[in-house]
């Protein structure tokens, strides 16, 4: 490796402009969520017995998902293939996951009517379910990303722990557990890379499961049998430009020089990526033939074509462009299509595909299930700006040689 | 590193090896866990349409059956009711609704269905539905987290929930009058009902009468037995002069509504094996590319 890269805690003031707008709307989402618990799921959300799902669980928990899959797709090019250059994105895409299935979590947590039971799944089983294949997978790999996420607190805390007071005569306790647990995690790191791989695929495509047992309830467009796979191939494809999209902003906001030679050459692998689920989604359609419903032209077929052309293949066509790839603006632009494609992908169908038989009027999401859902990101953006302040996550330029080598989860350590 | 990579072939090799264990010694009970239940002796109901006078006093009875705020008797006799298209709530498990308003109108009463492959059953993340024995599907307050994903599954759409609640919201929904059923009384709708509309008894022997009616009086009824094939069986039959599809009842196959996302299911887990294989295969893929990056290193 000619440049030096090294994770480090980024020095600058927590307060912008921009953090305090995010902070106006976390707190108005914050509002509605205790209006939620105090009043009930029906006093904040449009929810009825014809729309039992909403915007949480189409937007929040399967959007969600789906957006965190960087986590899993860099782990797998990183750790797993050894491509040692992208190592530099790793760790961002580390923290985002770990906190969008965080959030993922909490909007099941919120979404369900009695969250105290919240751990039933756990003792109560009923493996013919897709939502506990879900559920169970979910609550593994948050754990696994957590344990994946420990070498990065050991690596800020070994040699600086520094109690304040009388606390002082711990701090060599602490120190050497911590070493402890550095060496004993490196050994077996590899199990939970590997495990956190393997359960992002199950659960990725369970969340594709979930809506086939609403049958007819849910339109033609969407409802196909290949759903888990066609969830999974674009949770491949939206993994990547999450990346992008998420150190290019941390870049501008930081005030650090985009690495675009990285991103550029991981942007390589999205084009064929969105390809194989392009052939996959009008592949079904040819062969269930279900383009007839798209002659009519209403809001299913509107949103359908959304869905595919500014989500897909527009974007597609973009980052097979040499040019495109080059440029961060490009770069972003196309990125943000692709996430903008998938997010439209889980809600058309979570909600605009699913058309219950007594339905009187359709769904629409009230201001407060909005202000929960915009809560929930702005809380999570803060959360990424507060944790890359605390922990090496993101990599910077750096002088210092002599940095040791690990096995598991290190930046760049050669 | 040589270290590492022995320790993590042990461990792919104990990880495989117990994988293969599981599948030879438990294939079965994966499988079965909840099986539906579906004997020949399953009870049912055969709701005779034409029969129905559409006085409600089913919702009455249900409702009290079910420590549900009744009302006064009287205020059922009225036609107001009819004016909209209720569906089965928490409030009322069973709703009568007029139908074919422009021709002979037709009172018909909906609750759950009891299908015997119900699609709640096979949704249900904890498992707290059940179909028992006699037919009924029952529901276990105990158990549900409220996450509402059998009102996704249900085809008819039946279950509902108490979103004005902030605590213990339940799901709702026709129980067959499990706890009369089981001491051998009448479910109370079928009890008070003044006219017979419905009859109780043997699912087996419901078709047989459905079909002797139908033959007796083809003027009578429409020649199908709602429920006999429909998602694969309901424990509810009904017969009508008319069609009861898309009036009344959803268009739907004959198969069960839990079939295609169960096997889909069991694909993807069949014993195991197809999550171990994915992670024997990426242990070798992790393992091969680190050798080849130590080599490149060694040169
Ligand atoms: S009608 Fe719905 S709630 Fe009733 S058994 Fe069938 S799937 Fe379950
Ligand atoms: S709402 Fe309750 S009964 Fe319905 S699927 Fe969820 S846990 Fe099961
Ligand atoms: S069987 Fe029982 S629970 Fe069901 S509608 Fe009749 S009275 Fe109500």
């Amino acid at each position: 490796m000619s440049h030096l890269h090294l994770p480090t805690p980024i020095s600058k003031k927590f307060f912008t402009p921009g953090v305090i707008v995010l902070s106006v709307i976390a707190l108005n989402g914050i509002i509605f969520l205790l209006g939620r618990f105090f009043f009930g799921i029906g006093s904040v959300t449009n929810l009825n017995d014809q729309f039992p799902w909403g915007i949480w669980i189409g937007l929040d928990v399967a959007a969600g998902v789906a957006l965190a899959a960087g986590g899993f797709t860099t782990a797998a090019l990183g750790h797993i293939m050894h491509r040692d250059k992208y190592e530099t994105v790793i760790r961002p895409a580390l923290l985002t996951a770990m906190l969008g299935y965080t959030f993922v979590a909490t909007g099941v947590f919120v979404d369900i009517g009695r969250w105290y039971y919240i751990w039933h799944p756990l003792v109560m089983w009923n493996g013919n379910s897709a939502l506990f294949e879900v559920g169970i997978c979910v609550m593994i790999y948050v754990s696994v990303l957590y344990i994946e996420f420990l070498p990065i607190v050991t690596e800020r805390f070994i040699d600086k722990v520094n109690l304040p007071g009388f606390l002082s005569r711990f701090n060599k306790i602490i120190d050497r557990l911590l070493r402890a647990l550095d060496r004993g995690l490196s050994k077996t790191m590899f199990v939970f890379i590997i495990a956190g791989v393997v359960l992002s695929c199950l659960h990725q495509s369970s969340l594709g499961t979930l809506m086939i047992i609403a049958g007819p309830k849910m339109h033609p467009l969407w409802q196909t049998p290949i759903l888990p796979l066609l969830f999974l191939l674009s949770a491949f494809s939206v993994g990547f430009p999450m990346v992008i999209a998420e150190s290019l902003s941390a870049s501008r906001s930081f005030g650090l020089k985009p690495e675009t030679e990285v991103l550029s050459s991981l942007s390589k692998f999205i084009a064929p990526l969105l390809g194989i689920y392009l052939i996959g989604k009008l592949g079904d359609m040819v062969i269930r033939e279900t383009f007839v419903y798209l002659a009519e032209i209403n809001s299913i077929s509107i949103m359908f074509g959304i869905e595919i052309i500014i989500g897909v293949i527009v974007p597609l066509r973009m980052f097979l462009s040499p040019e495109v790839r080059k440029s961060p603006t490009g770069l972003f632009i196309a990125s943000m299509l692709v996430i903008f494609g998938v997010v439209m992908n889980r809600f058309n169908n979570f909600v605009t595909a699913y058309n219950p038989p007594y339905a009187v009027e359709s769904y629409f999401p009230s201001f407060g299930e909005i202000s929960v859902t915009l809560g929930f990101v702005a809380i999570e953006i803060l959360m990424y700006r507060l944790f890359v302040m605390i922990f090496p996550v993101i990599s910077i330029p750096s002088t210092k040689a002599n940095i040791k080598t690990k096995y598991a989860i290190r930046g760049v350590a050669k | 590193m040589s270290q590492n990579r022995r320790d993590f072939l042990k461990t792919i090799a104990v990880i495989g090896a117990s994988g293969t264990a599981l599948s030879t010694v438990t294939p079965k009970k994966i499988k079965a866990a909840p099986e539906n239940i579906i004997s020949n002796e399953r009870k049912g109901v055969l709701v005779d349409t034409t029969v129905c006078i559409g006085c409600r006093k089913c919702e009455w009875a249900c409702k009290g059956a079910h420590d549900i705020e009744q009302g006064n008797y009287e205020d059922y006799q009225n036609d107001k009711s009819f004016e909209t298209n209720r569906r089965p709530s928490a409030k009322s498990l069973t709703v009568v609704n007029q139908y074919f308003t422009e021709e002979t109108p037709a009172t018909i009463k909906l609750q759950c269905m009891h299908c015997d492959h119900p699609a709640c059953v096979s949704a249900c993340i904890v498992g707290a539905f059940t179909k028992v024995e006699n037919g009924s599907v029952i529901w276990d307050t105990n158990k549900c987290i409220g996450c509402r994903y059998c009102m996704v599954a249900c085809p008819f759409q039946v279950p509902s929930f108490e979103y004005e609640k902030a605590l213990d919201p339940k799901i709702a929904k026709c129980d067959f009058c499990y706890e009369r059923t089981k001491v051998g009384k009448l479910p109370a709708c079928i009890e008070i009902c003044p006219v017979e509309a419905m009859t109780y008894g043997k699912r087996e022997d419901l078709i047989l009468e459905a079909k002797r009616r139908i033959k007796n009086y083809p003027d009578r009824y429409y020649d199908h037995i709602f429920g006999e094939y429909e998602v694969g069986g309901t424990s509810w039959l009904y017969i009508a002069q008319k069609d009861l599809v898309s009036s009344v009842f959803p268009k739907l196959g004959n198969n069960p509504a839990p079939g295609v996302s169960e096997s889909i299911q069991h694909g993807l887990f069949a014993y195991f094996v197809p999550p171990i294989a994915v992670y024997a295969l990426l242990g070798g893929i992790m393992w091969l590319s680190k050798d080849r990056e130590t080599k490149k290193e060694n040169k």
